[in-house]
């Protein structure tokens, strides 16, 4: 195999391609797109990002100081969108489309025009999305969608063209997803090394197998359930309005028949790496690779039928409340198999603790405080009380910024040496990964206790008795912003130069990605190697 | 203002007043570290529950936060005792091991598996299904009905025993908000018209809506229930003891969801039948105001009065809308236009019957359900003599009945 590999290095060098900008609109490298896709994420997170400090800002302290209630209302709904559709499932994307041929020892993705129609939908529908702030400022319309990300109806059908806009991107970003899926199920299935049986194949692999079907399972739905808004609000039916005998709640059905698989579908790919990074820097083998490949799949299916807890107080009969909550308690069974393999990994290991490790460790403590809360707001009656307060923000971005983006960066700092052949700098890489647990931690569990003394999400001021609270997590969520800047310097940093990487990158990497050159050569695997 | 390029007066319109705002956040900067470090007004849980549901869930809740607390600390525990004995540079060998060997293995595998099982549907599973029963049992032994119809942005609220109704708004003054003033005790939390309950009664509460879902929240009593249009919701609750209970709308229903407070004033039972009376009497008063003809200096006085309460969140208070959403009233062609048809009826899309029939698809609703005659035809006349409007006709809450 090394033969093997030595010989394609020498014909990798020899890439044909354009130059300039031609390269990138016209490539089908999975190599090219996937820094196209973590470069549109990184950008788009911080964009996403700053309509956030805009937030918090306001909610510094009680009162209306910056902003009207209606601009407000568009940062908060946008700030979701984008960073759930432009930011972390990009992100994950890159992830697939850098990692999954290396790792399988295919050539290149099984679709690779489709590959690149799939990246460049992103950005169109980026600015579909975030154009309606720009239009207002030239006096057309009111502003982007203002109805939070959840375009719940009717206040969607009252909406602006904003809605129009969100509409027609969740259109154009929901197409690039499943191509994307398709993309990756026919690698997956049809491109695996000789010898890389299904149970064989890594676990990143079967975690974007996993989110693949998902997405595929669950867009069209939500495709559907906006287009019935657009003819709503457009074409005189009555799909969501109870005067023309359609129902409201029939909205949230169908948004969050795609709404809760998404939470598994951003988080399915970083579950799938943290194993890779645990196993490397405790020199240790995976442990129960079968039961986290049954627990990804246990996940995916329980996180289909599991949707109404979304909206408990919504009034569901009892027999669905019990069904709903008892449901959504068992999804714990699976994320349990997960946490134990993931300790058990460490277990007698013999650690060490670079940037990707502590980034792993820090999203192994604090998902786990998403899990347990998910927990509790599973329970019907206490629900009641959670729901729709800071309670439940401070639950999902524990779950999706420290499970999440931190996931992704878990994997940026593992395989940024493979990618770019250098070395980042890993004193900044701890400091970054300090300023962000720190200041993660001041911004969002003050937001737990604002929850349960009863502050309602979504609101531009607020009663006295929440303003200390709201004062420290606006200073937490700047330090954390503004800490962000210092992991885009730093990959900017590695990009650019640094210390030379070896193809092993790390001490106790294991799997096919590692026997490549770093950076690997812009066609790799064009002989496929052979698994034992 | 006025001197503006019209596009810097767009992005005027999106960023309140930008200069003293960033004085006022930078004053609050040095405001706020202050204060948090002198009073501390910290809450760490629940408010004290006042009703049976409510007391319920906090018992509920905080058995959950001990059993995860736990949870967290034993896996978090056996983790950071492995980080700190397994590390590389105290010299520890790496194991090969990859899953369960040997019945011991197994056995130690399946045993957290075994206890979350027994906490999920055990442990939290059977109080929880004890406590969704409870909650749901909105009719059993009801002592009264109370209906509540969420309204952009205010609640109405209906007694069907007493044919009592009312509309809650919030009673923060501009001034406040804007922090021009300084905020009172119960900043946001304020409303003209409290709902009152008589304490130790199963109260039944029906809930809908006129336009968009809202949500009815009162954190002391431990109930929260989505207000749907077309549809109605039931919950209940039993006040224990007397007292004023604040919470808010806690569905995104649109600009003002921020303010839209829910103020329950409970009482007991004497106070609450003689709080009936006095309420059926100002009805009654209000509803013989309505046959009598009424001057124009009384109709404006009163028209200015309604108009800040229901219409100004929107129209503002200067008549000049926030457009494109919230369209100006003055010198708008609706209402600057005829008042009825030369045979006394409604106009279709003229003024009155815009404010009493709305605009289906906007925020603009149907005040003939929360107004009364007076008010409407206050209003109307206010509008149409005011922000530079200069009709100088009126109309006759007696005519606004007739329109019905």
């Amino acid at each position: 195999m090394n033969t093997a590999t030595h010989t394609l290095d020498h014909h990798g060098d020899h890439a044909h391609h354009p130059t300039g900008i031609l390269r990138w609109l016209t490539t089908t490298n999975h190599k090219d797109i996937g820094t196209m896709y973590m470069t549109f994420s990184l950008l788009m997170f911080f964009v996403g990002g700053a309509m956030i400090l805009g937030v918090r800002a306001e909610l510094f302290q009680p009162g209306l100081q910056l902003m009207k209630p209606e601009f407000f209302n568009q940062l908060i709904g946008v700030h979701a969108l984008v960073m759930i559709f432009a930011a972390l499932m990009p992100a994950a994307t890159g992830f697939a489309n850098w990692m999954i041929p290396l790792m399988i020892g295919a050539p290149d993705m099984a679709l690779p025009r489709l590959n690149n129609w799939g990246f460049w939908l992103l950005p169109p529908a980026a600015l579909l999305l975030t154009m309606p702030f720009v239009l207002a400022l030239f006096g057309i319309g009111d502003g982007a969608v203002a109805t939070g990300w959840t375009l719940y109806a009717p206040l969607s059908i009252q909406g602006g063209i904003g809605v129009d806009f969100a509409i027609f991107s969740i259109h154009i970003l929901g197409i690039s997803s499943i191509m994307g899926s398709i993309n990756i199920i026919a690698t997956l299935l049809n491109m695996r090394a000789p010898g890389m049986t299904l149970m064989k194949m890594p676990l990143f692999c079967w975690g974007w197998l996993v989110t693949a079907v998902l997405l595929i399972i669950t867009l069209p739905v939500l495709a559907g359930g906006v287009t019935m808004l657009l003819t709503d609000r457009h074409f005189g039916t009555h799909f969501f309005n109870a005067a023309g005998g359609g129902d409201p709640i029939l909205f949230q059905h169908l948004f969050w028949f795609f709404g809760h698989p998404e939470v598994y579908i951003l988080l399915l790919p970083v579950w799938g790496l943290m194993p890779h990074v645990l196993s490397t820097f405790t020199r240790k083998p995976i442990y129960g690779h079968h039961a986290q490949v049954w627990s990804f799949i246990a996940i995916g299916v329980l996180g289909l039928i599991v949707w109404a807890h979304h909206f408990l107080t919504a009034g569901l009969p009892v027999p669905a409340l019990l069904y709903f909550m008892y449901s959504t308690m068992s999804i714990s069974l699976p994320l349990a198999v997960l946490f134990f393999c993931w300790i058990a990994t460490m277990w007698r290991g013999a650690m060490s603790f670079e940037t990707p490790m502590l980034f792993a460790i820090g999203f192994i403590v604090l998902f786990g405080i998403a899990g347990l809360t998910g927990l509790v707001l599973a329970d019907v009656a206490a629900d009641a009380q959670y729901h729709h307060s800071y309670f439940v923000v401070a639950h999902f971005h524990y779950a999706l910024f420290a499970g999440g983006i931190m996931g992704v960066m878990t994997g940026v700092y593992y395989w940024l040496p493979k990618w770019t052949g250098h070395m980042y700098s890993e004193k900044l890489g701890k400091l970054h990964f300090w300023l962000t647990v720190i200041s993660f931690n001041l911004t969002f569990m003050p937001q737990f206790f604002l929850g349960l003394a009863g502050m309602p999400r979504r609101i531009p001021d607020y009663a006295l008795q929440f303003a200390e609270f709201n004062a420290i997590s606006t200073v937490g969520a700047f330090v954390l912003g503004l800490s962000q800047l210092l992991f885009a310097y730093n990959v900017w940093k590695c990009v650019k130069g640094g210390e030379k990487a070896s193809d092993k990158v790390w001490e106790g990497t294991d799997g096919l990605e590692w026997k490549l050159s770093s950076p690997p050569p812009y066609h790799s695997w064009e002989t496929q190697p052979v698994i034992k | 203002m006025t001197t503006l390029h019209p596009r810097l007066h767009h992005l005027a319109r999106l960023f309140r007043d930008p200069l003293p705002a960033s004085l006022r956040l930078a004053s609050g900067l040095a405001l706020g570290l202050a204060s948090s470090a002198a009073l501390a007004d910290y809450t760490w849980n629940f408010p004290k529950p006042v009703t049976p549901i409510g007391r319920d869930t906090l018992s509920m809740h905080n058995q959950f936060m001990v059993i995860i607390t736990v949870l967290f600390v034993v896996v978090f525990a056996i983790m950071i005792y492995s980080m700190v004995k397994h590390r590389k540079s105290t010299g520890a060998q790496p194991a090969k091991f990859s899953g369960p060997t040997g019945a011991f293995q197994w056995f130690w595998a399946l045993v957290p598996f075994a206890i979350l099982l027994f906490i999920d549907f055990v442990l939290m599973g059977i109080p929880a299904f004890h406590a969704v029963i409870d909650m749901e049992d909105t009719r059993t032994k009801a002592d009264m009905v109370l209906k509540v119809t969420g309204l952009q942005w205010k609640w109405k609220y209906e007694y069907p025993d007493s044919g009592i109704q009312f509309v809650s708004t919030l009673t923060t003054p501009r001034e406040q908000i804007e922090g021009t003033e300084a905020k009172g005790e119960h900043y946001l939390l304020e409303v003209d018209n409290e709902v009152v309950l008589p304490v130790g009664k199963k109260v039944r509460i029906l809930l809908t809506s006129t336009d968009v879902i809202h949500t009815w929240w009162v954190p002391q009593f431990g109930v929260k229930r989505d207000a749907i249009p077309g549809f109605l919701r039931e919950t209940w609750v039993r006040i224990e003891e007397p007292g004023v209970y604040r919470g808010q709308c806690a569905e995104l229903c649109g600009k003002d969801h921020g303010f839209m407070p829910v103020v329950v004033r409970a009482v007991p039972e004497a106070e609450y039948a003689a709080w009936v009376d006095k309420k059926k009497t100002e009805m009654a008063a209000a509803a013989a105001g309505g046959d009598k003809t009424w001057t124009m200096a009384e109709l404006m006085a009163k028209g200015k009065d309604g108009y800040d309460k229901n219409c100004a969140a929107c129209h503002q208070p200067n008549g000049q809308g926030l457009p494109p959403a919230f369209p100006a009233l003055a010198g708008s062609k609706i209402v600057t236009g005829a008042l009825l048809s030369p045979e006394g009826k409604l106009i279709p899309d003229g003024h009155v019957d815009r404010v009493m029939n709305g605009k289906t698809g906007t925020a603009m609703q149907a005040f003939k359900a929360t107004l009364s005659d007076v008010d409407i035809a206050a209003i109307v006349t206010y509008e149409r003599n005011s922000f530079g409007n200069t009709k100088g006709d009126m109309i006759q809450p007696a005519q606004i009945k007739a329109l019905r």
